[in-house]
Order: structure tokens, then C-alpha cells, then sequence
């Protein structure tokens, strides 16, 4: 353990190096630079609410906000754990020549679109102030999701970027995975309708679609312990953390079972 | 979990200095393998104080499983899995290789390809785990690596610095404080501030060369890049190791041309076929070498 944290120090600077480099050359070339960032979200939940806003269910909830909440949790998501299922194999020849720990290479991907998902988080308030959606103090719970959500991702870049080492194809069905993924995290239609139906079952698995809806209710200024009439009170909450929490350690240990082969194929 | 990034190759505590052990160095050594023990037993003789053993390789083996047919999808792991078809054959690219290497030792390391020199540094920089046997590295050690491998393309010369330094294990202050002189040594002046995708293959091989031996490392390792650069660059680096060496540098230095392990090495060993097959004073060796080739043809 003493050189595990001996070896997180020597090599906290290859981090930061790491994360840096990510978010710098994302945005080198772009003309907008890092408001990049906050337009594509921004564009999105624009042409999503023309579209769905008519179509699909009214709720109590402020339409645009709503479709904001789960777009930017789900792109956050879906970008960390493409770039990071990625990581190991784009760092491959570096890997056989000279040692650092592998494992800073999925995480500084998952760190680095991170800190691009918070500055995003801008255009969420914008859009609040310009929706006039009342806050409350239960804002700050948001903070709950916010960390599961951190969490669950390196867990899943963990896993990814492990298997892709010895799986190329991987990357493609990952591709599928994260559509369907995306359709059941209620990101564009509420889940009034289907409820009561007997596929309700999908919103009580889907780790993601938990901490959208506890995000949403922080946001719309309720506990993040609110049901969504689908599930009981808290239901939510606890899926999130145990499932969050589950697949980090899981990933992890995945990770450091198979990292020493990773040089055979890579 | 603490052997995610268990690597004692790396460990800057430790100094070559804290581990004289002397009485190690005896005959002792001979037994186990007479002919691999670099240090030869005349010249412990003449000269009483022996320096440290910086690099210990005990019956050290690799083993790789090849796949007669590359397996490397879903599908077709799980195609094959249902046929009861995933084959594999075993080899081992090392076998019980035993090898002493003191401070200050410029060690070449011959063979044809395939012969496992590869294999064997990269079991030495820690990234290469062995399947059988033991690696002690006391010290720290930088790899120069052909042509600037390492490098992000899109990322400047600058920038490359502190990426690759960062790589290396080396800090952001100490990067900073050697900034200036890795830029000078590199002669790459305004270019710096340009990516390094447009750089030459020399420019690269300049930077990366100039980065790596900002540090004086306590083992530098030497994979075929001697060759980089202009002649004008391949003097001044050649200085720049020859003044490394005397002050006390470990080299090792693979290579399939005698010339050069003559040129820079005073001891040598031949590997063939995952086994060390001689080892001693790199003339002696050098010669021999050169019989076992013209041998084979």
C-alpha cells in the first residue's frame, strides 16, 4: 500500500499532464475553442424540445431543463467511457517501453471529460435563470449524482479499456451498448406512459437513468430521494450507490488482474 | 490493489549506494552460472572494492502463449470458444537467465532477432512482467527510445516536454529548472513552439534525446537509436553519453552490430534463443560473436 501511494505521487504530475492534454488539444483546432463545449448541449436540447415538446407528455417539469439534465449526464457518460475504453490501446507503445501505472491512462480520460462536463454545467444554469426555474436548497444534493456519477464512469472506463486490449471489436459493440443505453435513460420523453405498462422494469436497471432522475429532482428543487412513480421512495438512490460503487471496485480489480498482460497484445 | 503500480524498478528512494553487499560478490556467484557473471573473477583481484550491483536478474523466464491463429475479437474468441478451438502454443522467449550488472557497467547485450534481447530489457524496465524468477533494479531508469516515440503529435515541442518528462517520471519543478537546457541541447530554437507533427525525424530524435538525458539517470538503456540525428548531433550526443558514462552512468545497449557494443561497451553477452549463451569482456565477446554469425551462414 506504502508504494501505492509512493507511486500516486511520483506520478501525480503525469496525471494532471494527462487530463491537460486531453481537454488542450480537444479544443485546438476548433475556432470556438471550449464554448464548444456548452453549444453542442445547448443545441441539442433546442432542436429535442421543438421536436419532442408537443409530442411526448407534459409534466410538471420545465421541458427544456428536463431534456438538459439527462443530456448532459448521459453525454458526460457516454464520452468518458468512449475515450477511456480507447486509452490503453492508444498509449500501447509507450506502455512497452517505459513504466507508469497503466491505470492513469483510462482514468485521466474519464478525469478529463469530467472537468469538461462541469464547465458544461453552464449552460444548465443559464437555461434555468432563462426558464426562471426556481431553486432551492436541495440544489446542492445534486452533488450526490454528480460524485456516483464520476464514480460509476471510471469503474465502466476500467472495465472497457481493459477487454478493448484484447477485443478490438469492442469499441463497436460499446457504440450499440451506449444507444440503448441512451433510450432508456428517459432523456427526451417522460416516463408517465409507461409506468404502469409491464417494460417498467427497464428504468429500475439502468444505473444511469437513477442518477438522472435524482439529478432532475435536485435541480427541480425536490430530495433526490423522490420517486418517480415508478419505483419507492429511495429506490434511486440506493441502486445508484451500491451499483456506482460495485462496478469501481469491480473495475479495479479487473484492471489489475489483467494489466500485466496488456503488453502482450496492445 | 498496491500492485497496480507495483514497480521496484522505479522507486526513487532507492540508491545504489545503500546496497553494497561485497560479500555477495564471491565465488559464490561462480557456482551458480560461471559463464553469465559479468564481472570476470581476474579483475576482482586487482581491484578489491567491487562497486554495487545496480541490476540483479535471477533465472529469470518468460513464457508467451501464441495463438496459432490471432484471436482478437468478441466474436471470434466466442466462434472459437464454441468450437473448443482457442490454441495455443507456448514458448519460452527466456529461459533461466542469470545476470549480475554492477555500477558503471556498459553492458552490451548481442543476439540475433528473436534472440530475446528485447524481451530482456523490457523485463528489466518493469514493464515486462517474468513469468518465472526475479528482477531487482536499484536505481532509476530511462529508456531512449527511436525517434521520439512518445511523443503527442499534435502537442508542440514544448508541450512534448513536460509530456514525455511527465511520462518519464520526472517532476513538473525539475522539468521547469531544465527547461532551457533540454531547448538548447535540442537545437531546435523557435521550432519549439511548433507541433511536433511537423517536426523531421531528426528534430524528433533530437528532443527525444535531449529530454531523456537531461537527468542523469542511474541506468539508461540504449534500444538500436545510436543512429539518430545528423553527424553533427550524433557527435554531440555521443559526447554527451561518453561524459554520462564517466560519471558512473549503467548502460545497456542492445545491438545486433558488434562494432558499436565495442564502441561504447566493456562488457558484453551473447543471448540465443532466450539463454545466455557467453558473457565477459566485450572484445572477447565481440570476437566470439562474430564466429557464431559467420557460423550460421
Amino acid at each position: 500500500m506504502k508504494e501505492f501511494i509512493n507511486n500516486l505521487k511520483k506520478f501525480r504530475f503525469l496525471f494532471w499532464e494527462l487530463v491537460k492534454k486531453d481537454i488542450k488539444l480537444k479544443y485546438r483546432s476548433s475556432v470556438l475553442g471550449v464554448f464548444w463545449t456548452l453549444l453542442e448541449p445547448l443545441l441539442t436540447m433546442i432542436v429535442l424540445t421543438l421536436v419532442f415538446s408537443e409530442l411526448l407528455g407534459k409534466g410538471d417539469d420545465n421541458f427544456p431543463v428536463y431534456i438538459l439534465c439527462g443530456r448532459l449526464l448521459y453525454g458526460y457518460f457516454s464520452n468518458a467511457t468512449k475515450v477511456a475504453l480507447k486509452s490503453v490501446r492508444k498509449h500501447g507503445t509507450m506502455i512497452g517501453k517505459v513504466y507508469v501505472p497503466k491505470y492513469m491512462y483510462p482514468l485521466s480520460a474519464v478525469v478529463s471529460n469530467y472537468i469538461m462536463f462541469v464547465i458544461s454545467l453552464v449552460v444548465l444554469v443559464g437555461v434555468m435563470i432563462f426558464e426562471k426555474v426556481k431553486v432551492t436548497f436541495y440544489i446542492f444534493e445534486a452533488l450526490v449524482p454528480m460524485l456516483l456519477i464520476l464514480l460509476m464512469t471510471m469503474g465502466v472506463g476500467l472495465i472497457l479499456s481493459t477487454y478493448n486490449v484484447f477485443f478490438r471489436d469492442l469499441e463497436y459493440l460499446w457504440t450499440v451498448g451506449l444507444m440503448l443505453i441512451m433510450y432508456t435513460c428517459a432523456i427526451f420523453y417522460k416516463v408517465d406512459k409507461i409506468k404502469s405498462s409491464t417494460n417498467a422494469w427497464i428504468f429500475k436497471v439502468n444505473p444511469l437513468y437513477s442518477l438522472i432522475v435524482m439529478f432532475r429532482n435536485a435541480v427541480f428543487g425536490r430530495s433526490i430521494m423522490t420517486s418517480d412513480g415508478i419505483v419507492e421512495y429511495g429506490y434511486h438512490f440506493w441502486y445508484a450507490l451500491i451499483f456506482s460503487v460495485v462496478v469501481f471496485l469491480l473495475g479495479m480489480f479487473v484492471f489489475w488482474r489483467k494489466q500485466d498482460k496488456f503488453i502482450l497484445y496492445v | 490493489m498496491e500492485d497496480i503500480s507495483k514497480n521496484p524498478a522505479l522507486d526513487p528512494k532507492d540508491t545504489p549506494d545503500a546496497l553494497v553487499t561485497p560479500a555477495e560478490g564471491g565465488p559464490a556467484d561462480s557456482t551458480v552460472n560461471a559463464e553469465t557473471v559479468a564481472p570476470a573473477p581476474k579483475k576482482k583481484k586487482k581491484k578489491k572494492k567491487l562497486p554495487p550491483k545496480v541490476i540483479v536478474v535471477e533465472n529469470l523466464g518468460v513464457r508467451f502463449r501464441i495463438q496459432e491463429q490471432k484471436v482478437d475479437s468478441l466474436k471470434e474468441y466466442f466462434v472459437r470458444l464454441v468450437k473448443r478451438r482457442l490454441n495455443y502454443k507456448e514458448f519460452w522467449a527466456l529461459k533461466d537467465v542469470n545476470l549480475k550488472i554492477r555500477k558503471g557497467d556498459r553492458v552490451g547485450i548481442l543476439g540475433l532477432n528473436g534472440a530475446g534481447k528485447s524481451t530482456l530489457l523490457k523485463c528489466i524496465a518493469g514493464v515486462l512482467k517474468p513469468t518465472e524468477g526475479t528482477v531487482t533494479v536499484k536505481g532509476n531508469i530511462v529508456p531512449l527510445l527511436e525517434l521520439g516515440a512518445g511523443f503527442d503529435k499534435d502537442y508542440t515541442g514544448a508541450e512534448n516536454i513536460y509530456f514525455y518528462g511527465s511520462m518519464l517520471g520526472y517532476s513538473k519543478a525539475f522539468i521547469r529548472e531544465r527547461f532551457n537546457e533540454i531547448v538548447e541541447f535540442s537545437e531546435l530554437g523557435s521550432f519549439i513552439n511548433v507541433p511536433v507533427k511537423n517536426y523531421s525525424s531528426g528534430m524528433k530524435a533530437r528532443l527525444g534525446f535531449s529530454i531523456a538525458t537531461v537527468v542523469d539517470p542511474e541506468i539508461l538503456i540504449l534500444d538500436e537509436v545510436l543512429s539518430v540525428g545528423d553527424a553533427k548531433f550524433r557527435k554531440k550526443s555521443s559526447k554527451k553519453l561518453e561524459k554520462m558514462m564517466k560519471k558512473g552512468v549503467t548502460v545497456l545497449f542492445v545491438s545486433h552490430s558488434s562494432d558499436q557494443v565495442l564502441t561504447f561497451c566493456n562488457k558484453a553477452i551473447i543471448l540465443d534463443h532466450g539463454s545466455v549463451v557467453a558473457s565477459g569482456k566485450a572484445e572477447k565477446i565481440c570476437a566470439q560473436y562474430e564466429e557464431m554469425i559467420s557460423d550460421k551462414n
